[in-house]
């Protein structure tokens, strides 16, 4: 696994536009219909937002791991990070906003220098269901992190964090040696001060990624494995999981044109649209606001550098009624949101 | 014969049904519900999917389990145990006709 980012190595999937024009070639020309014309088939397009419900917003793509199939292309040479004015930007909109539930996600979240300060200035707002990404090996990287638990405790901040497996050899494969042992001691330690802990209102939960071009299954058949194989072999508790499609984009849509998987993996996306997922599909209720302030229909728009389509495109003049009034940007990769059981940030949507 | 097994064949699978309406969706429909979580779980069938896969030699069969079984979290070291006890099975089903030779050879004997 290489241990930088596709941007450092500069890649050609580094780039958005590189990404999108290979998305709207090859299977896309004869053989498979474009999301849109999917969509269209639906009765569905344009795809319109419902009301905002969740802000999720990237505090930066800088990361202490470089994980096999990241969408972000996040790691330790990425220098994108968010500013301290951009956060008061953000926190005037957290103020504003009905949305019940603020998602920070990065990258690795804690590694912006000001994100404590963020924390608790955002946990003053009164917002229902806070959630930071953690990847939990943060928590073992530095001293200055090992407090992490009982500073989320303190802020009662729902912990959302990747597991792509109860075993070591195919969670270090994913997301790099050393990772699964480093991750099971941070879990332990959020067990520690109450996380995940049945009956217990500090929310830990998981999250499931395939490792490798596959779709994930039943999500709560793998919870039911997940638990009986952690509480087994570490006396680890948590609370939900969330299985998570690949998208067909960034680390992920590089390794499979590389190990020759794309063509067969969107197949089985496409084979595997389901309608129902068109409803709940999470860029419906959901902003994403980029490290400089830039806003997403999605955190995966926001990567392949497709901003909203409206007037207003950046934190800084944020008007929910003028934003709510857009088409949702689509491209293939949409796909991956809608196949099986759907897939979201928060899991399973149908 | 080079066009036999070509991994994208496998898409065309539903497609049998075109040829014969009634025997191919009473097949599928038959197929899922098997499949379907029983008195044996989904895992314990997808494991005996991919050990008979084996045994009757099927490259399509072997792609497909081995991907419903990476789906659902099924280990690399779990999916070898079910081949091995294909295999096994195989080797044992050969191997007690052994019995019959055995049999035959002393009945000739003198």
């Amino acid at each position: 696994m290489s241990k930088k980012s596709l941007k450092a190595r500069e890649n050609l999937m580094a780039k958005a536009n590189e990404q999108l024009k290979f998305l709207s070639n090859g299977v896309f020309e004869d053989d498979l219909p474009t999301f849109k014309t999917k969509l269209s088939e639906e009765n569905q397009f344009p795809l319109k937002p419902n009301k905002l419900e969740i802000l999720q917003i990237n505090l930066g793509y800088m990361c202490n791991q470089v994980c096999a199939h990241c969408h972000v292309d996040a790691g330790p040479d990425r220098k994108e990070i968010m500013t301290k004015s951009t956060m008061k930007s953000c926190l005037k909109v957290i103020q504003e906003t009905e949305a019940h539930t603020l998602d920070l996600t990065g990258g690795a979240p804690e590694m912006n220098p000001h994100f404590r300060w963020f924390v608790e200035e955002a946990s003053k707002a009164g917002i229902k269901d806070f959630i930071v990404r953690s990847n939990l090996t943060i928590i073992e990287a530095n001293k200055r992190y090992k407090d992490l638990p009982d500073f989320f405790k303190k802020h009662k901040v729902h912990v959302v964090s990747s597991m792509p497996h109860w075993t070591e050899d195919k969670t270090d494969h994913q997301r790099g040696k050393g990772v699964f042992n480093k991750s099971i001691k941070a879990l332990k330690k959020l067990n520690e001060v109450g996380y995940g802990m049945p009956n217990s209102s500090l929310k830990l939960d998981l999250v499931y990624n395939p490792s490798g071009a596959f779709l994930p299954t039943n999500q709560e058949v793998m919870q039911r494995d997940f638990k009986e194989k952690l509480i087994a072999n570490f006396d680890i508790h948590f609370h939900q999981l969330f299985a998570i499609t690949n998208l067909p984009i960034s680390r992920f849509l590089d390794y499979l044109i590389a190990s020759e998987n794309y063509e067969d993996y969107m197949f089985s996306l496409v084979e595997a649209f389901n309608p129902a997922a068109v409803i709940n599909v999470m860029c419906r209720n959901t902003l994403s606001v980029s490290w400089d302030g830039f806003l997403y229909d999605c955190d995966f728009n926001q990567m392949l550098e497709m901003k909203i389509d409206s007037k207003i495109q950046h934190i800084n003049n944020y008007n929910e009624t003028k934003i709510q009034d857009r088409a949702i940007k689509i491209h293939q990769h949409c796909y991956g949101c809608t196949a099986g059981a759907g897939s979201s940030c928060q899991g399973n949507i149908t | 014969m080079a066009d036999y097994y070509e991994q994208k064949d496998l898409r065309n699978f539903g497609k049998i049904t075109e040829w014969s309406e009634e025997l191919g969706e009473k097949f599928f429909d038959y197929y899922s519900k098997v499949f379907e979580e029983g008195k044996l779980t989904g895992r314990e069938k997808s494991l005996i999917a991919l050990a008979v896969a084996h045994v009757v030699k099927c490259p399509y069969c072997i792609d497909a389990y081995t991907k419903d079984g990476l789906q659902r979290g099924i280990t690399k070291e779990e999916m070898m145990e079910a081949v091995h006890t294909g295999a096994a099975m195989e080797a044992g089903a050969n191997l007690v006709h052994a019995t019959q030779m055995m049999k035959k050879y002393k009945k000739l004997s003198h």
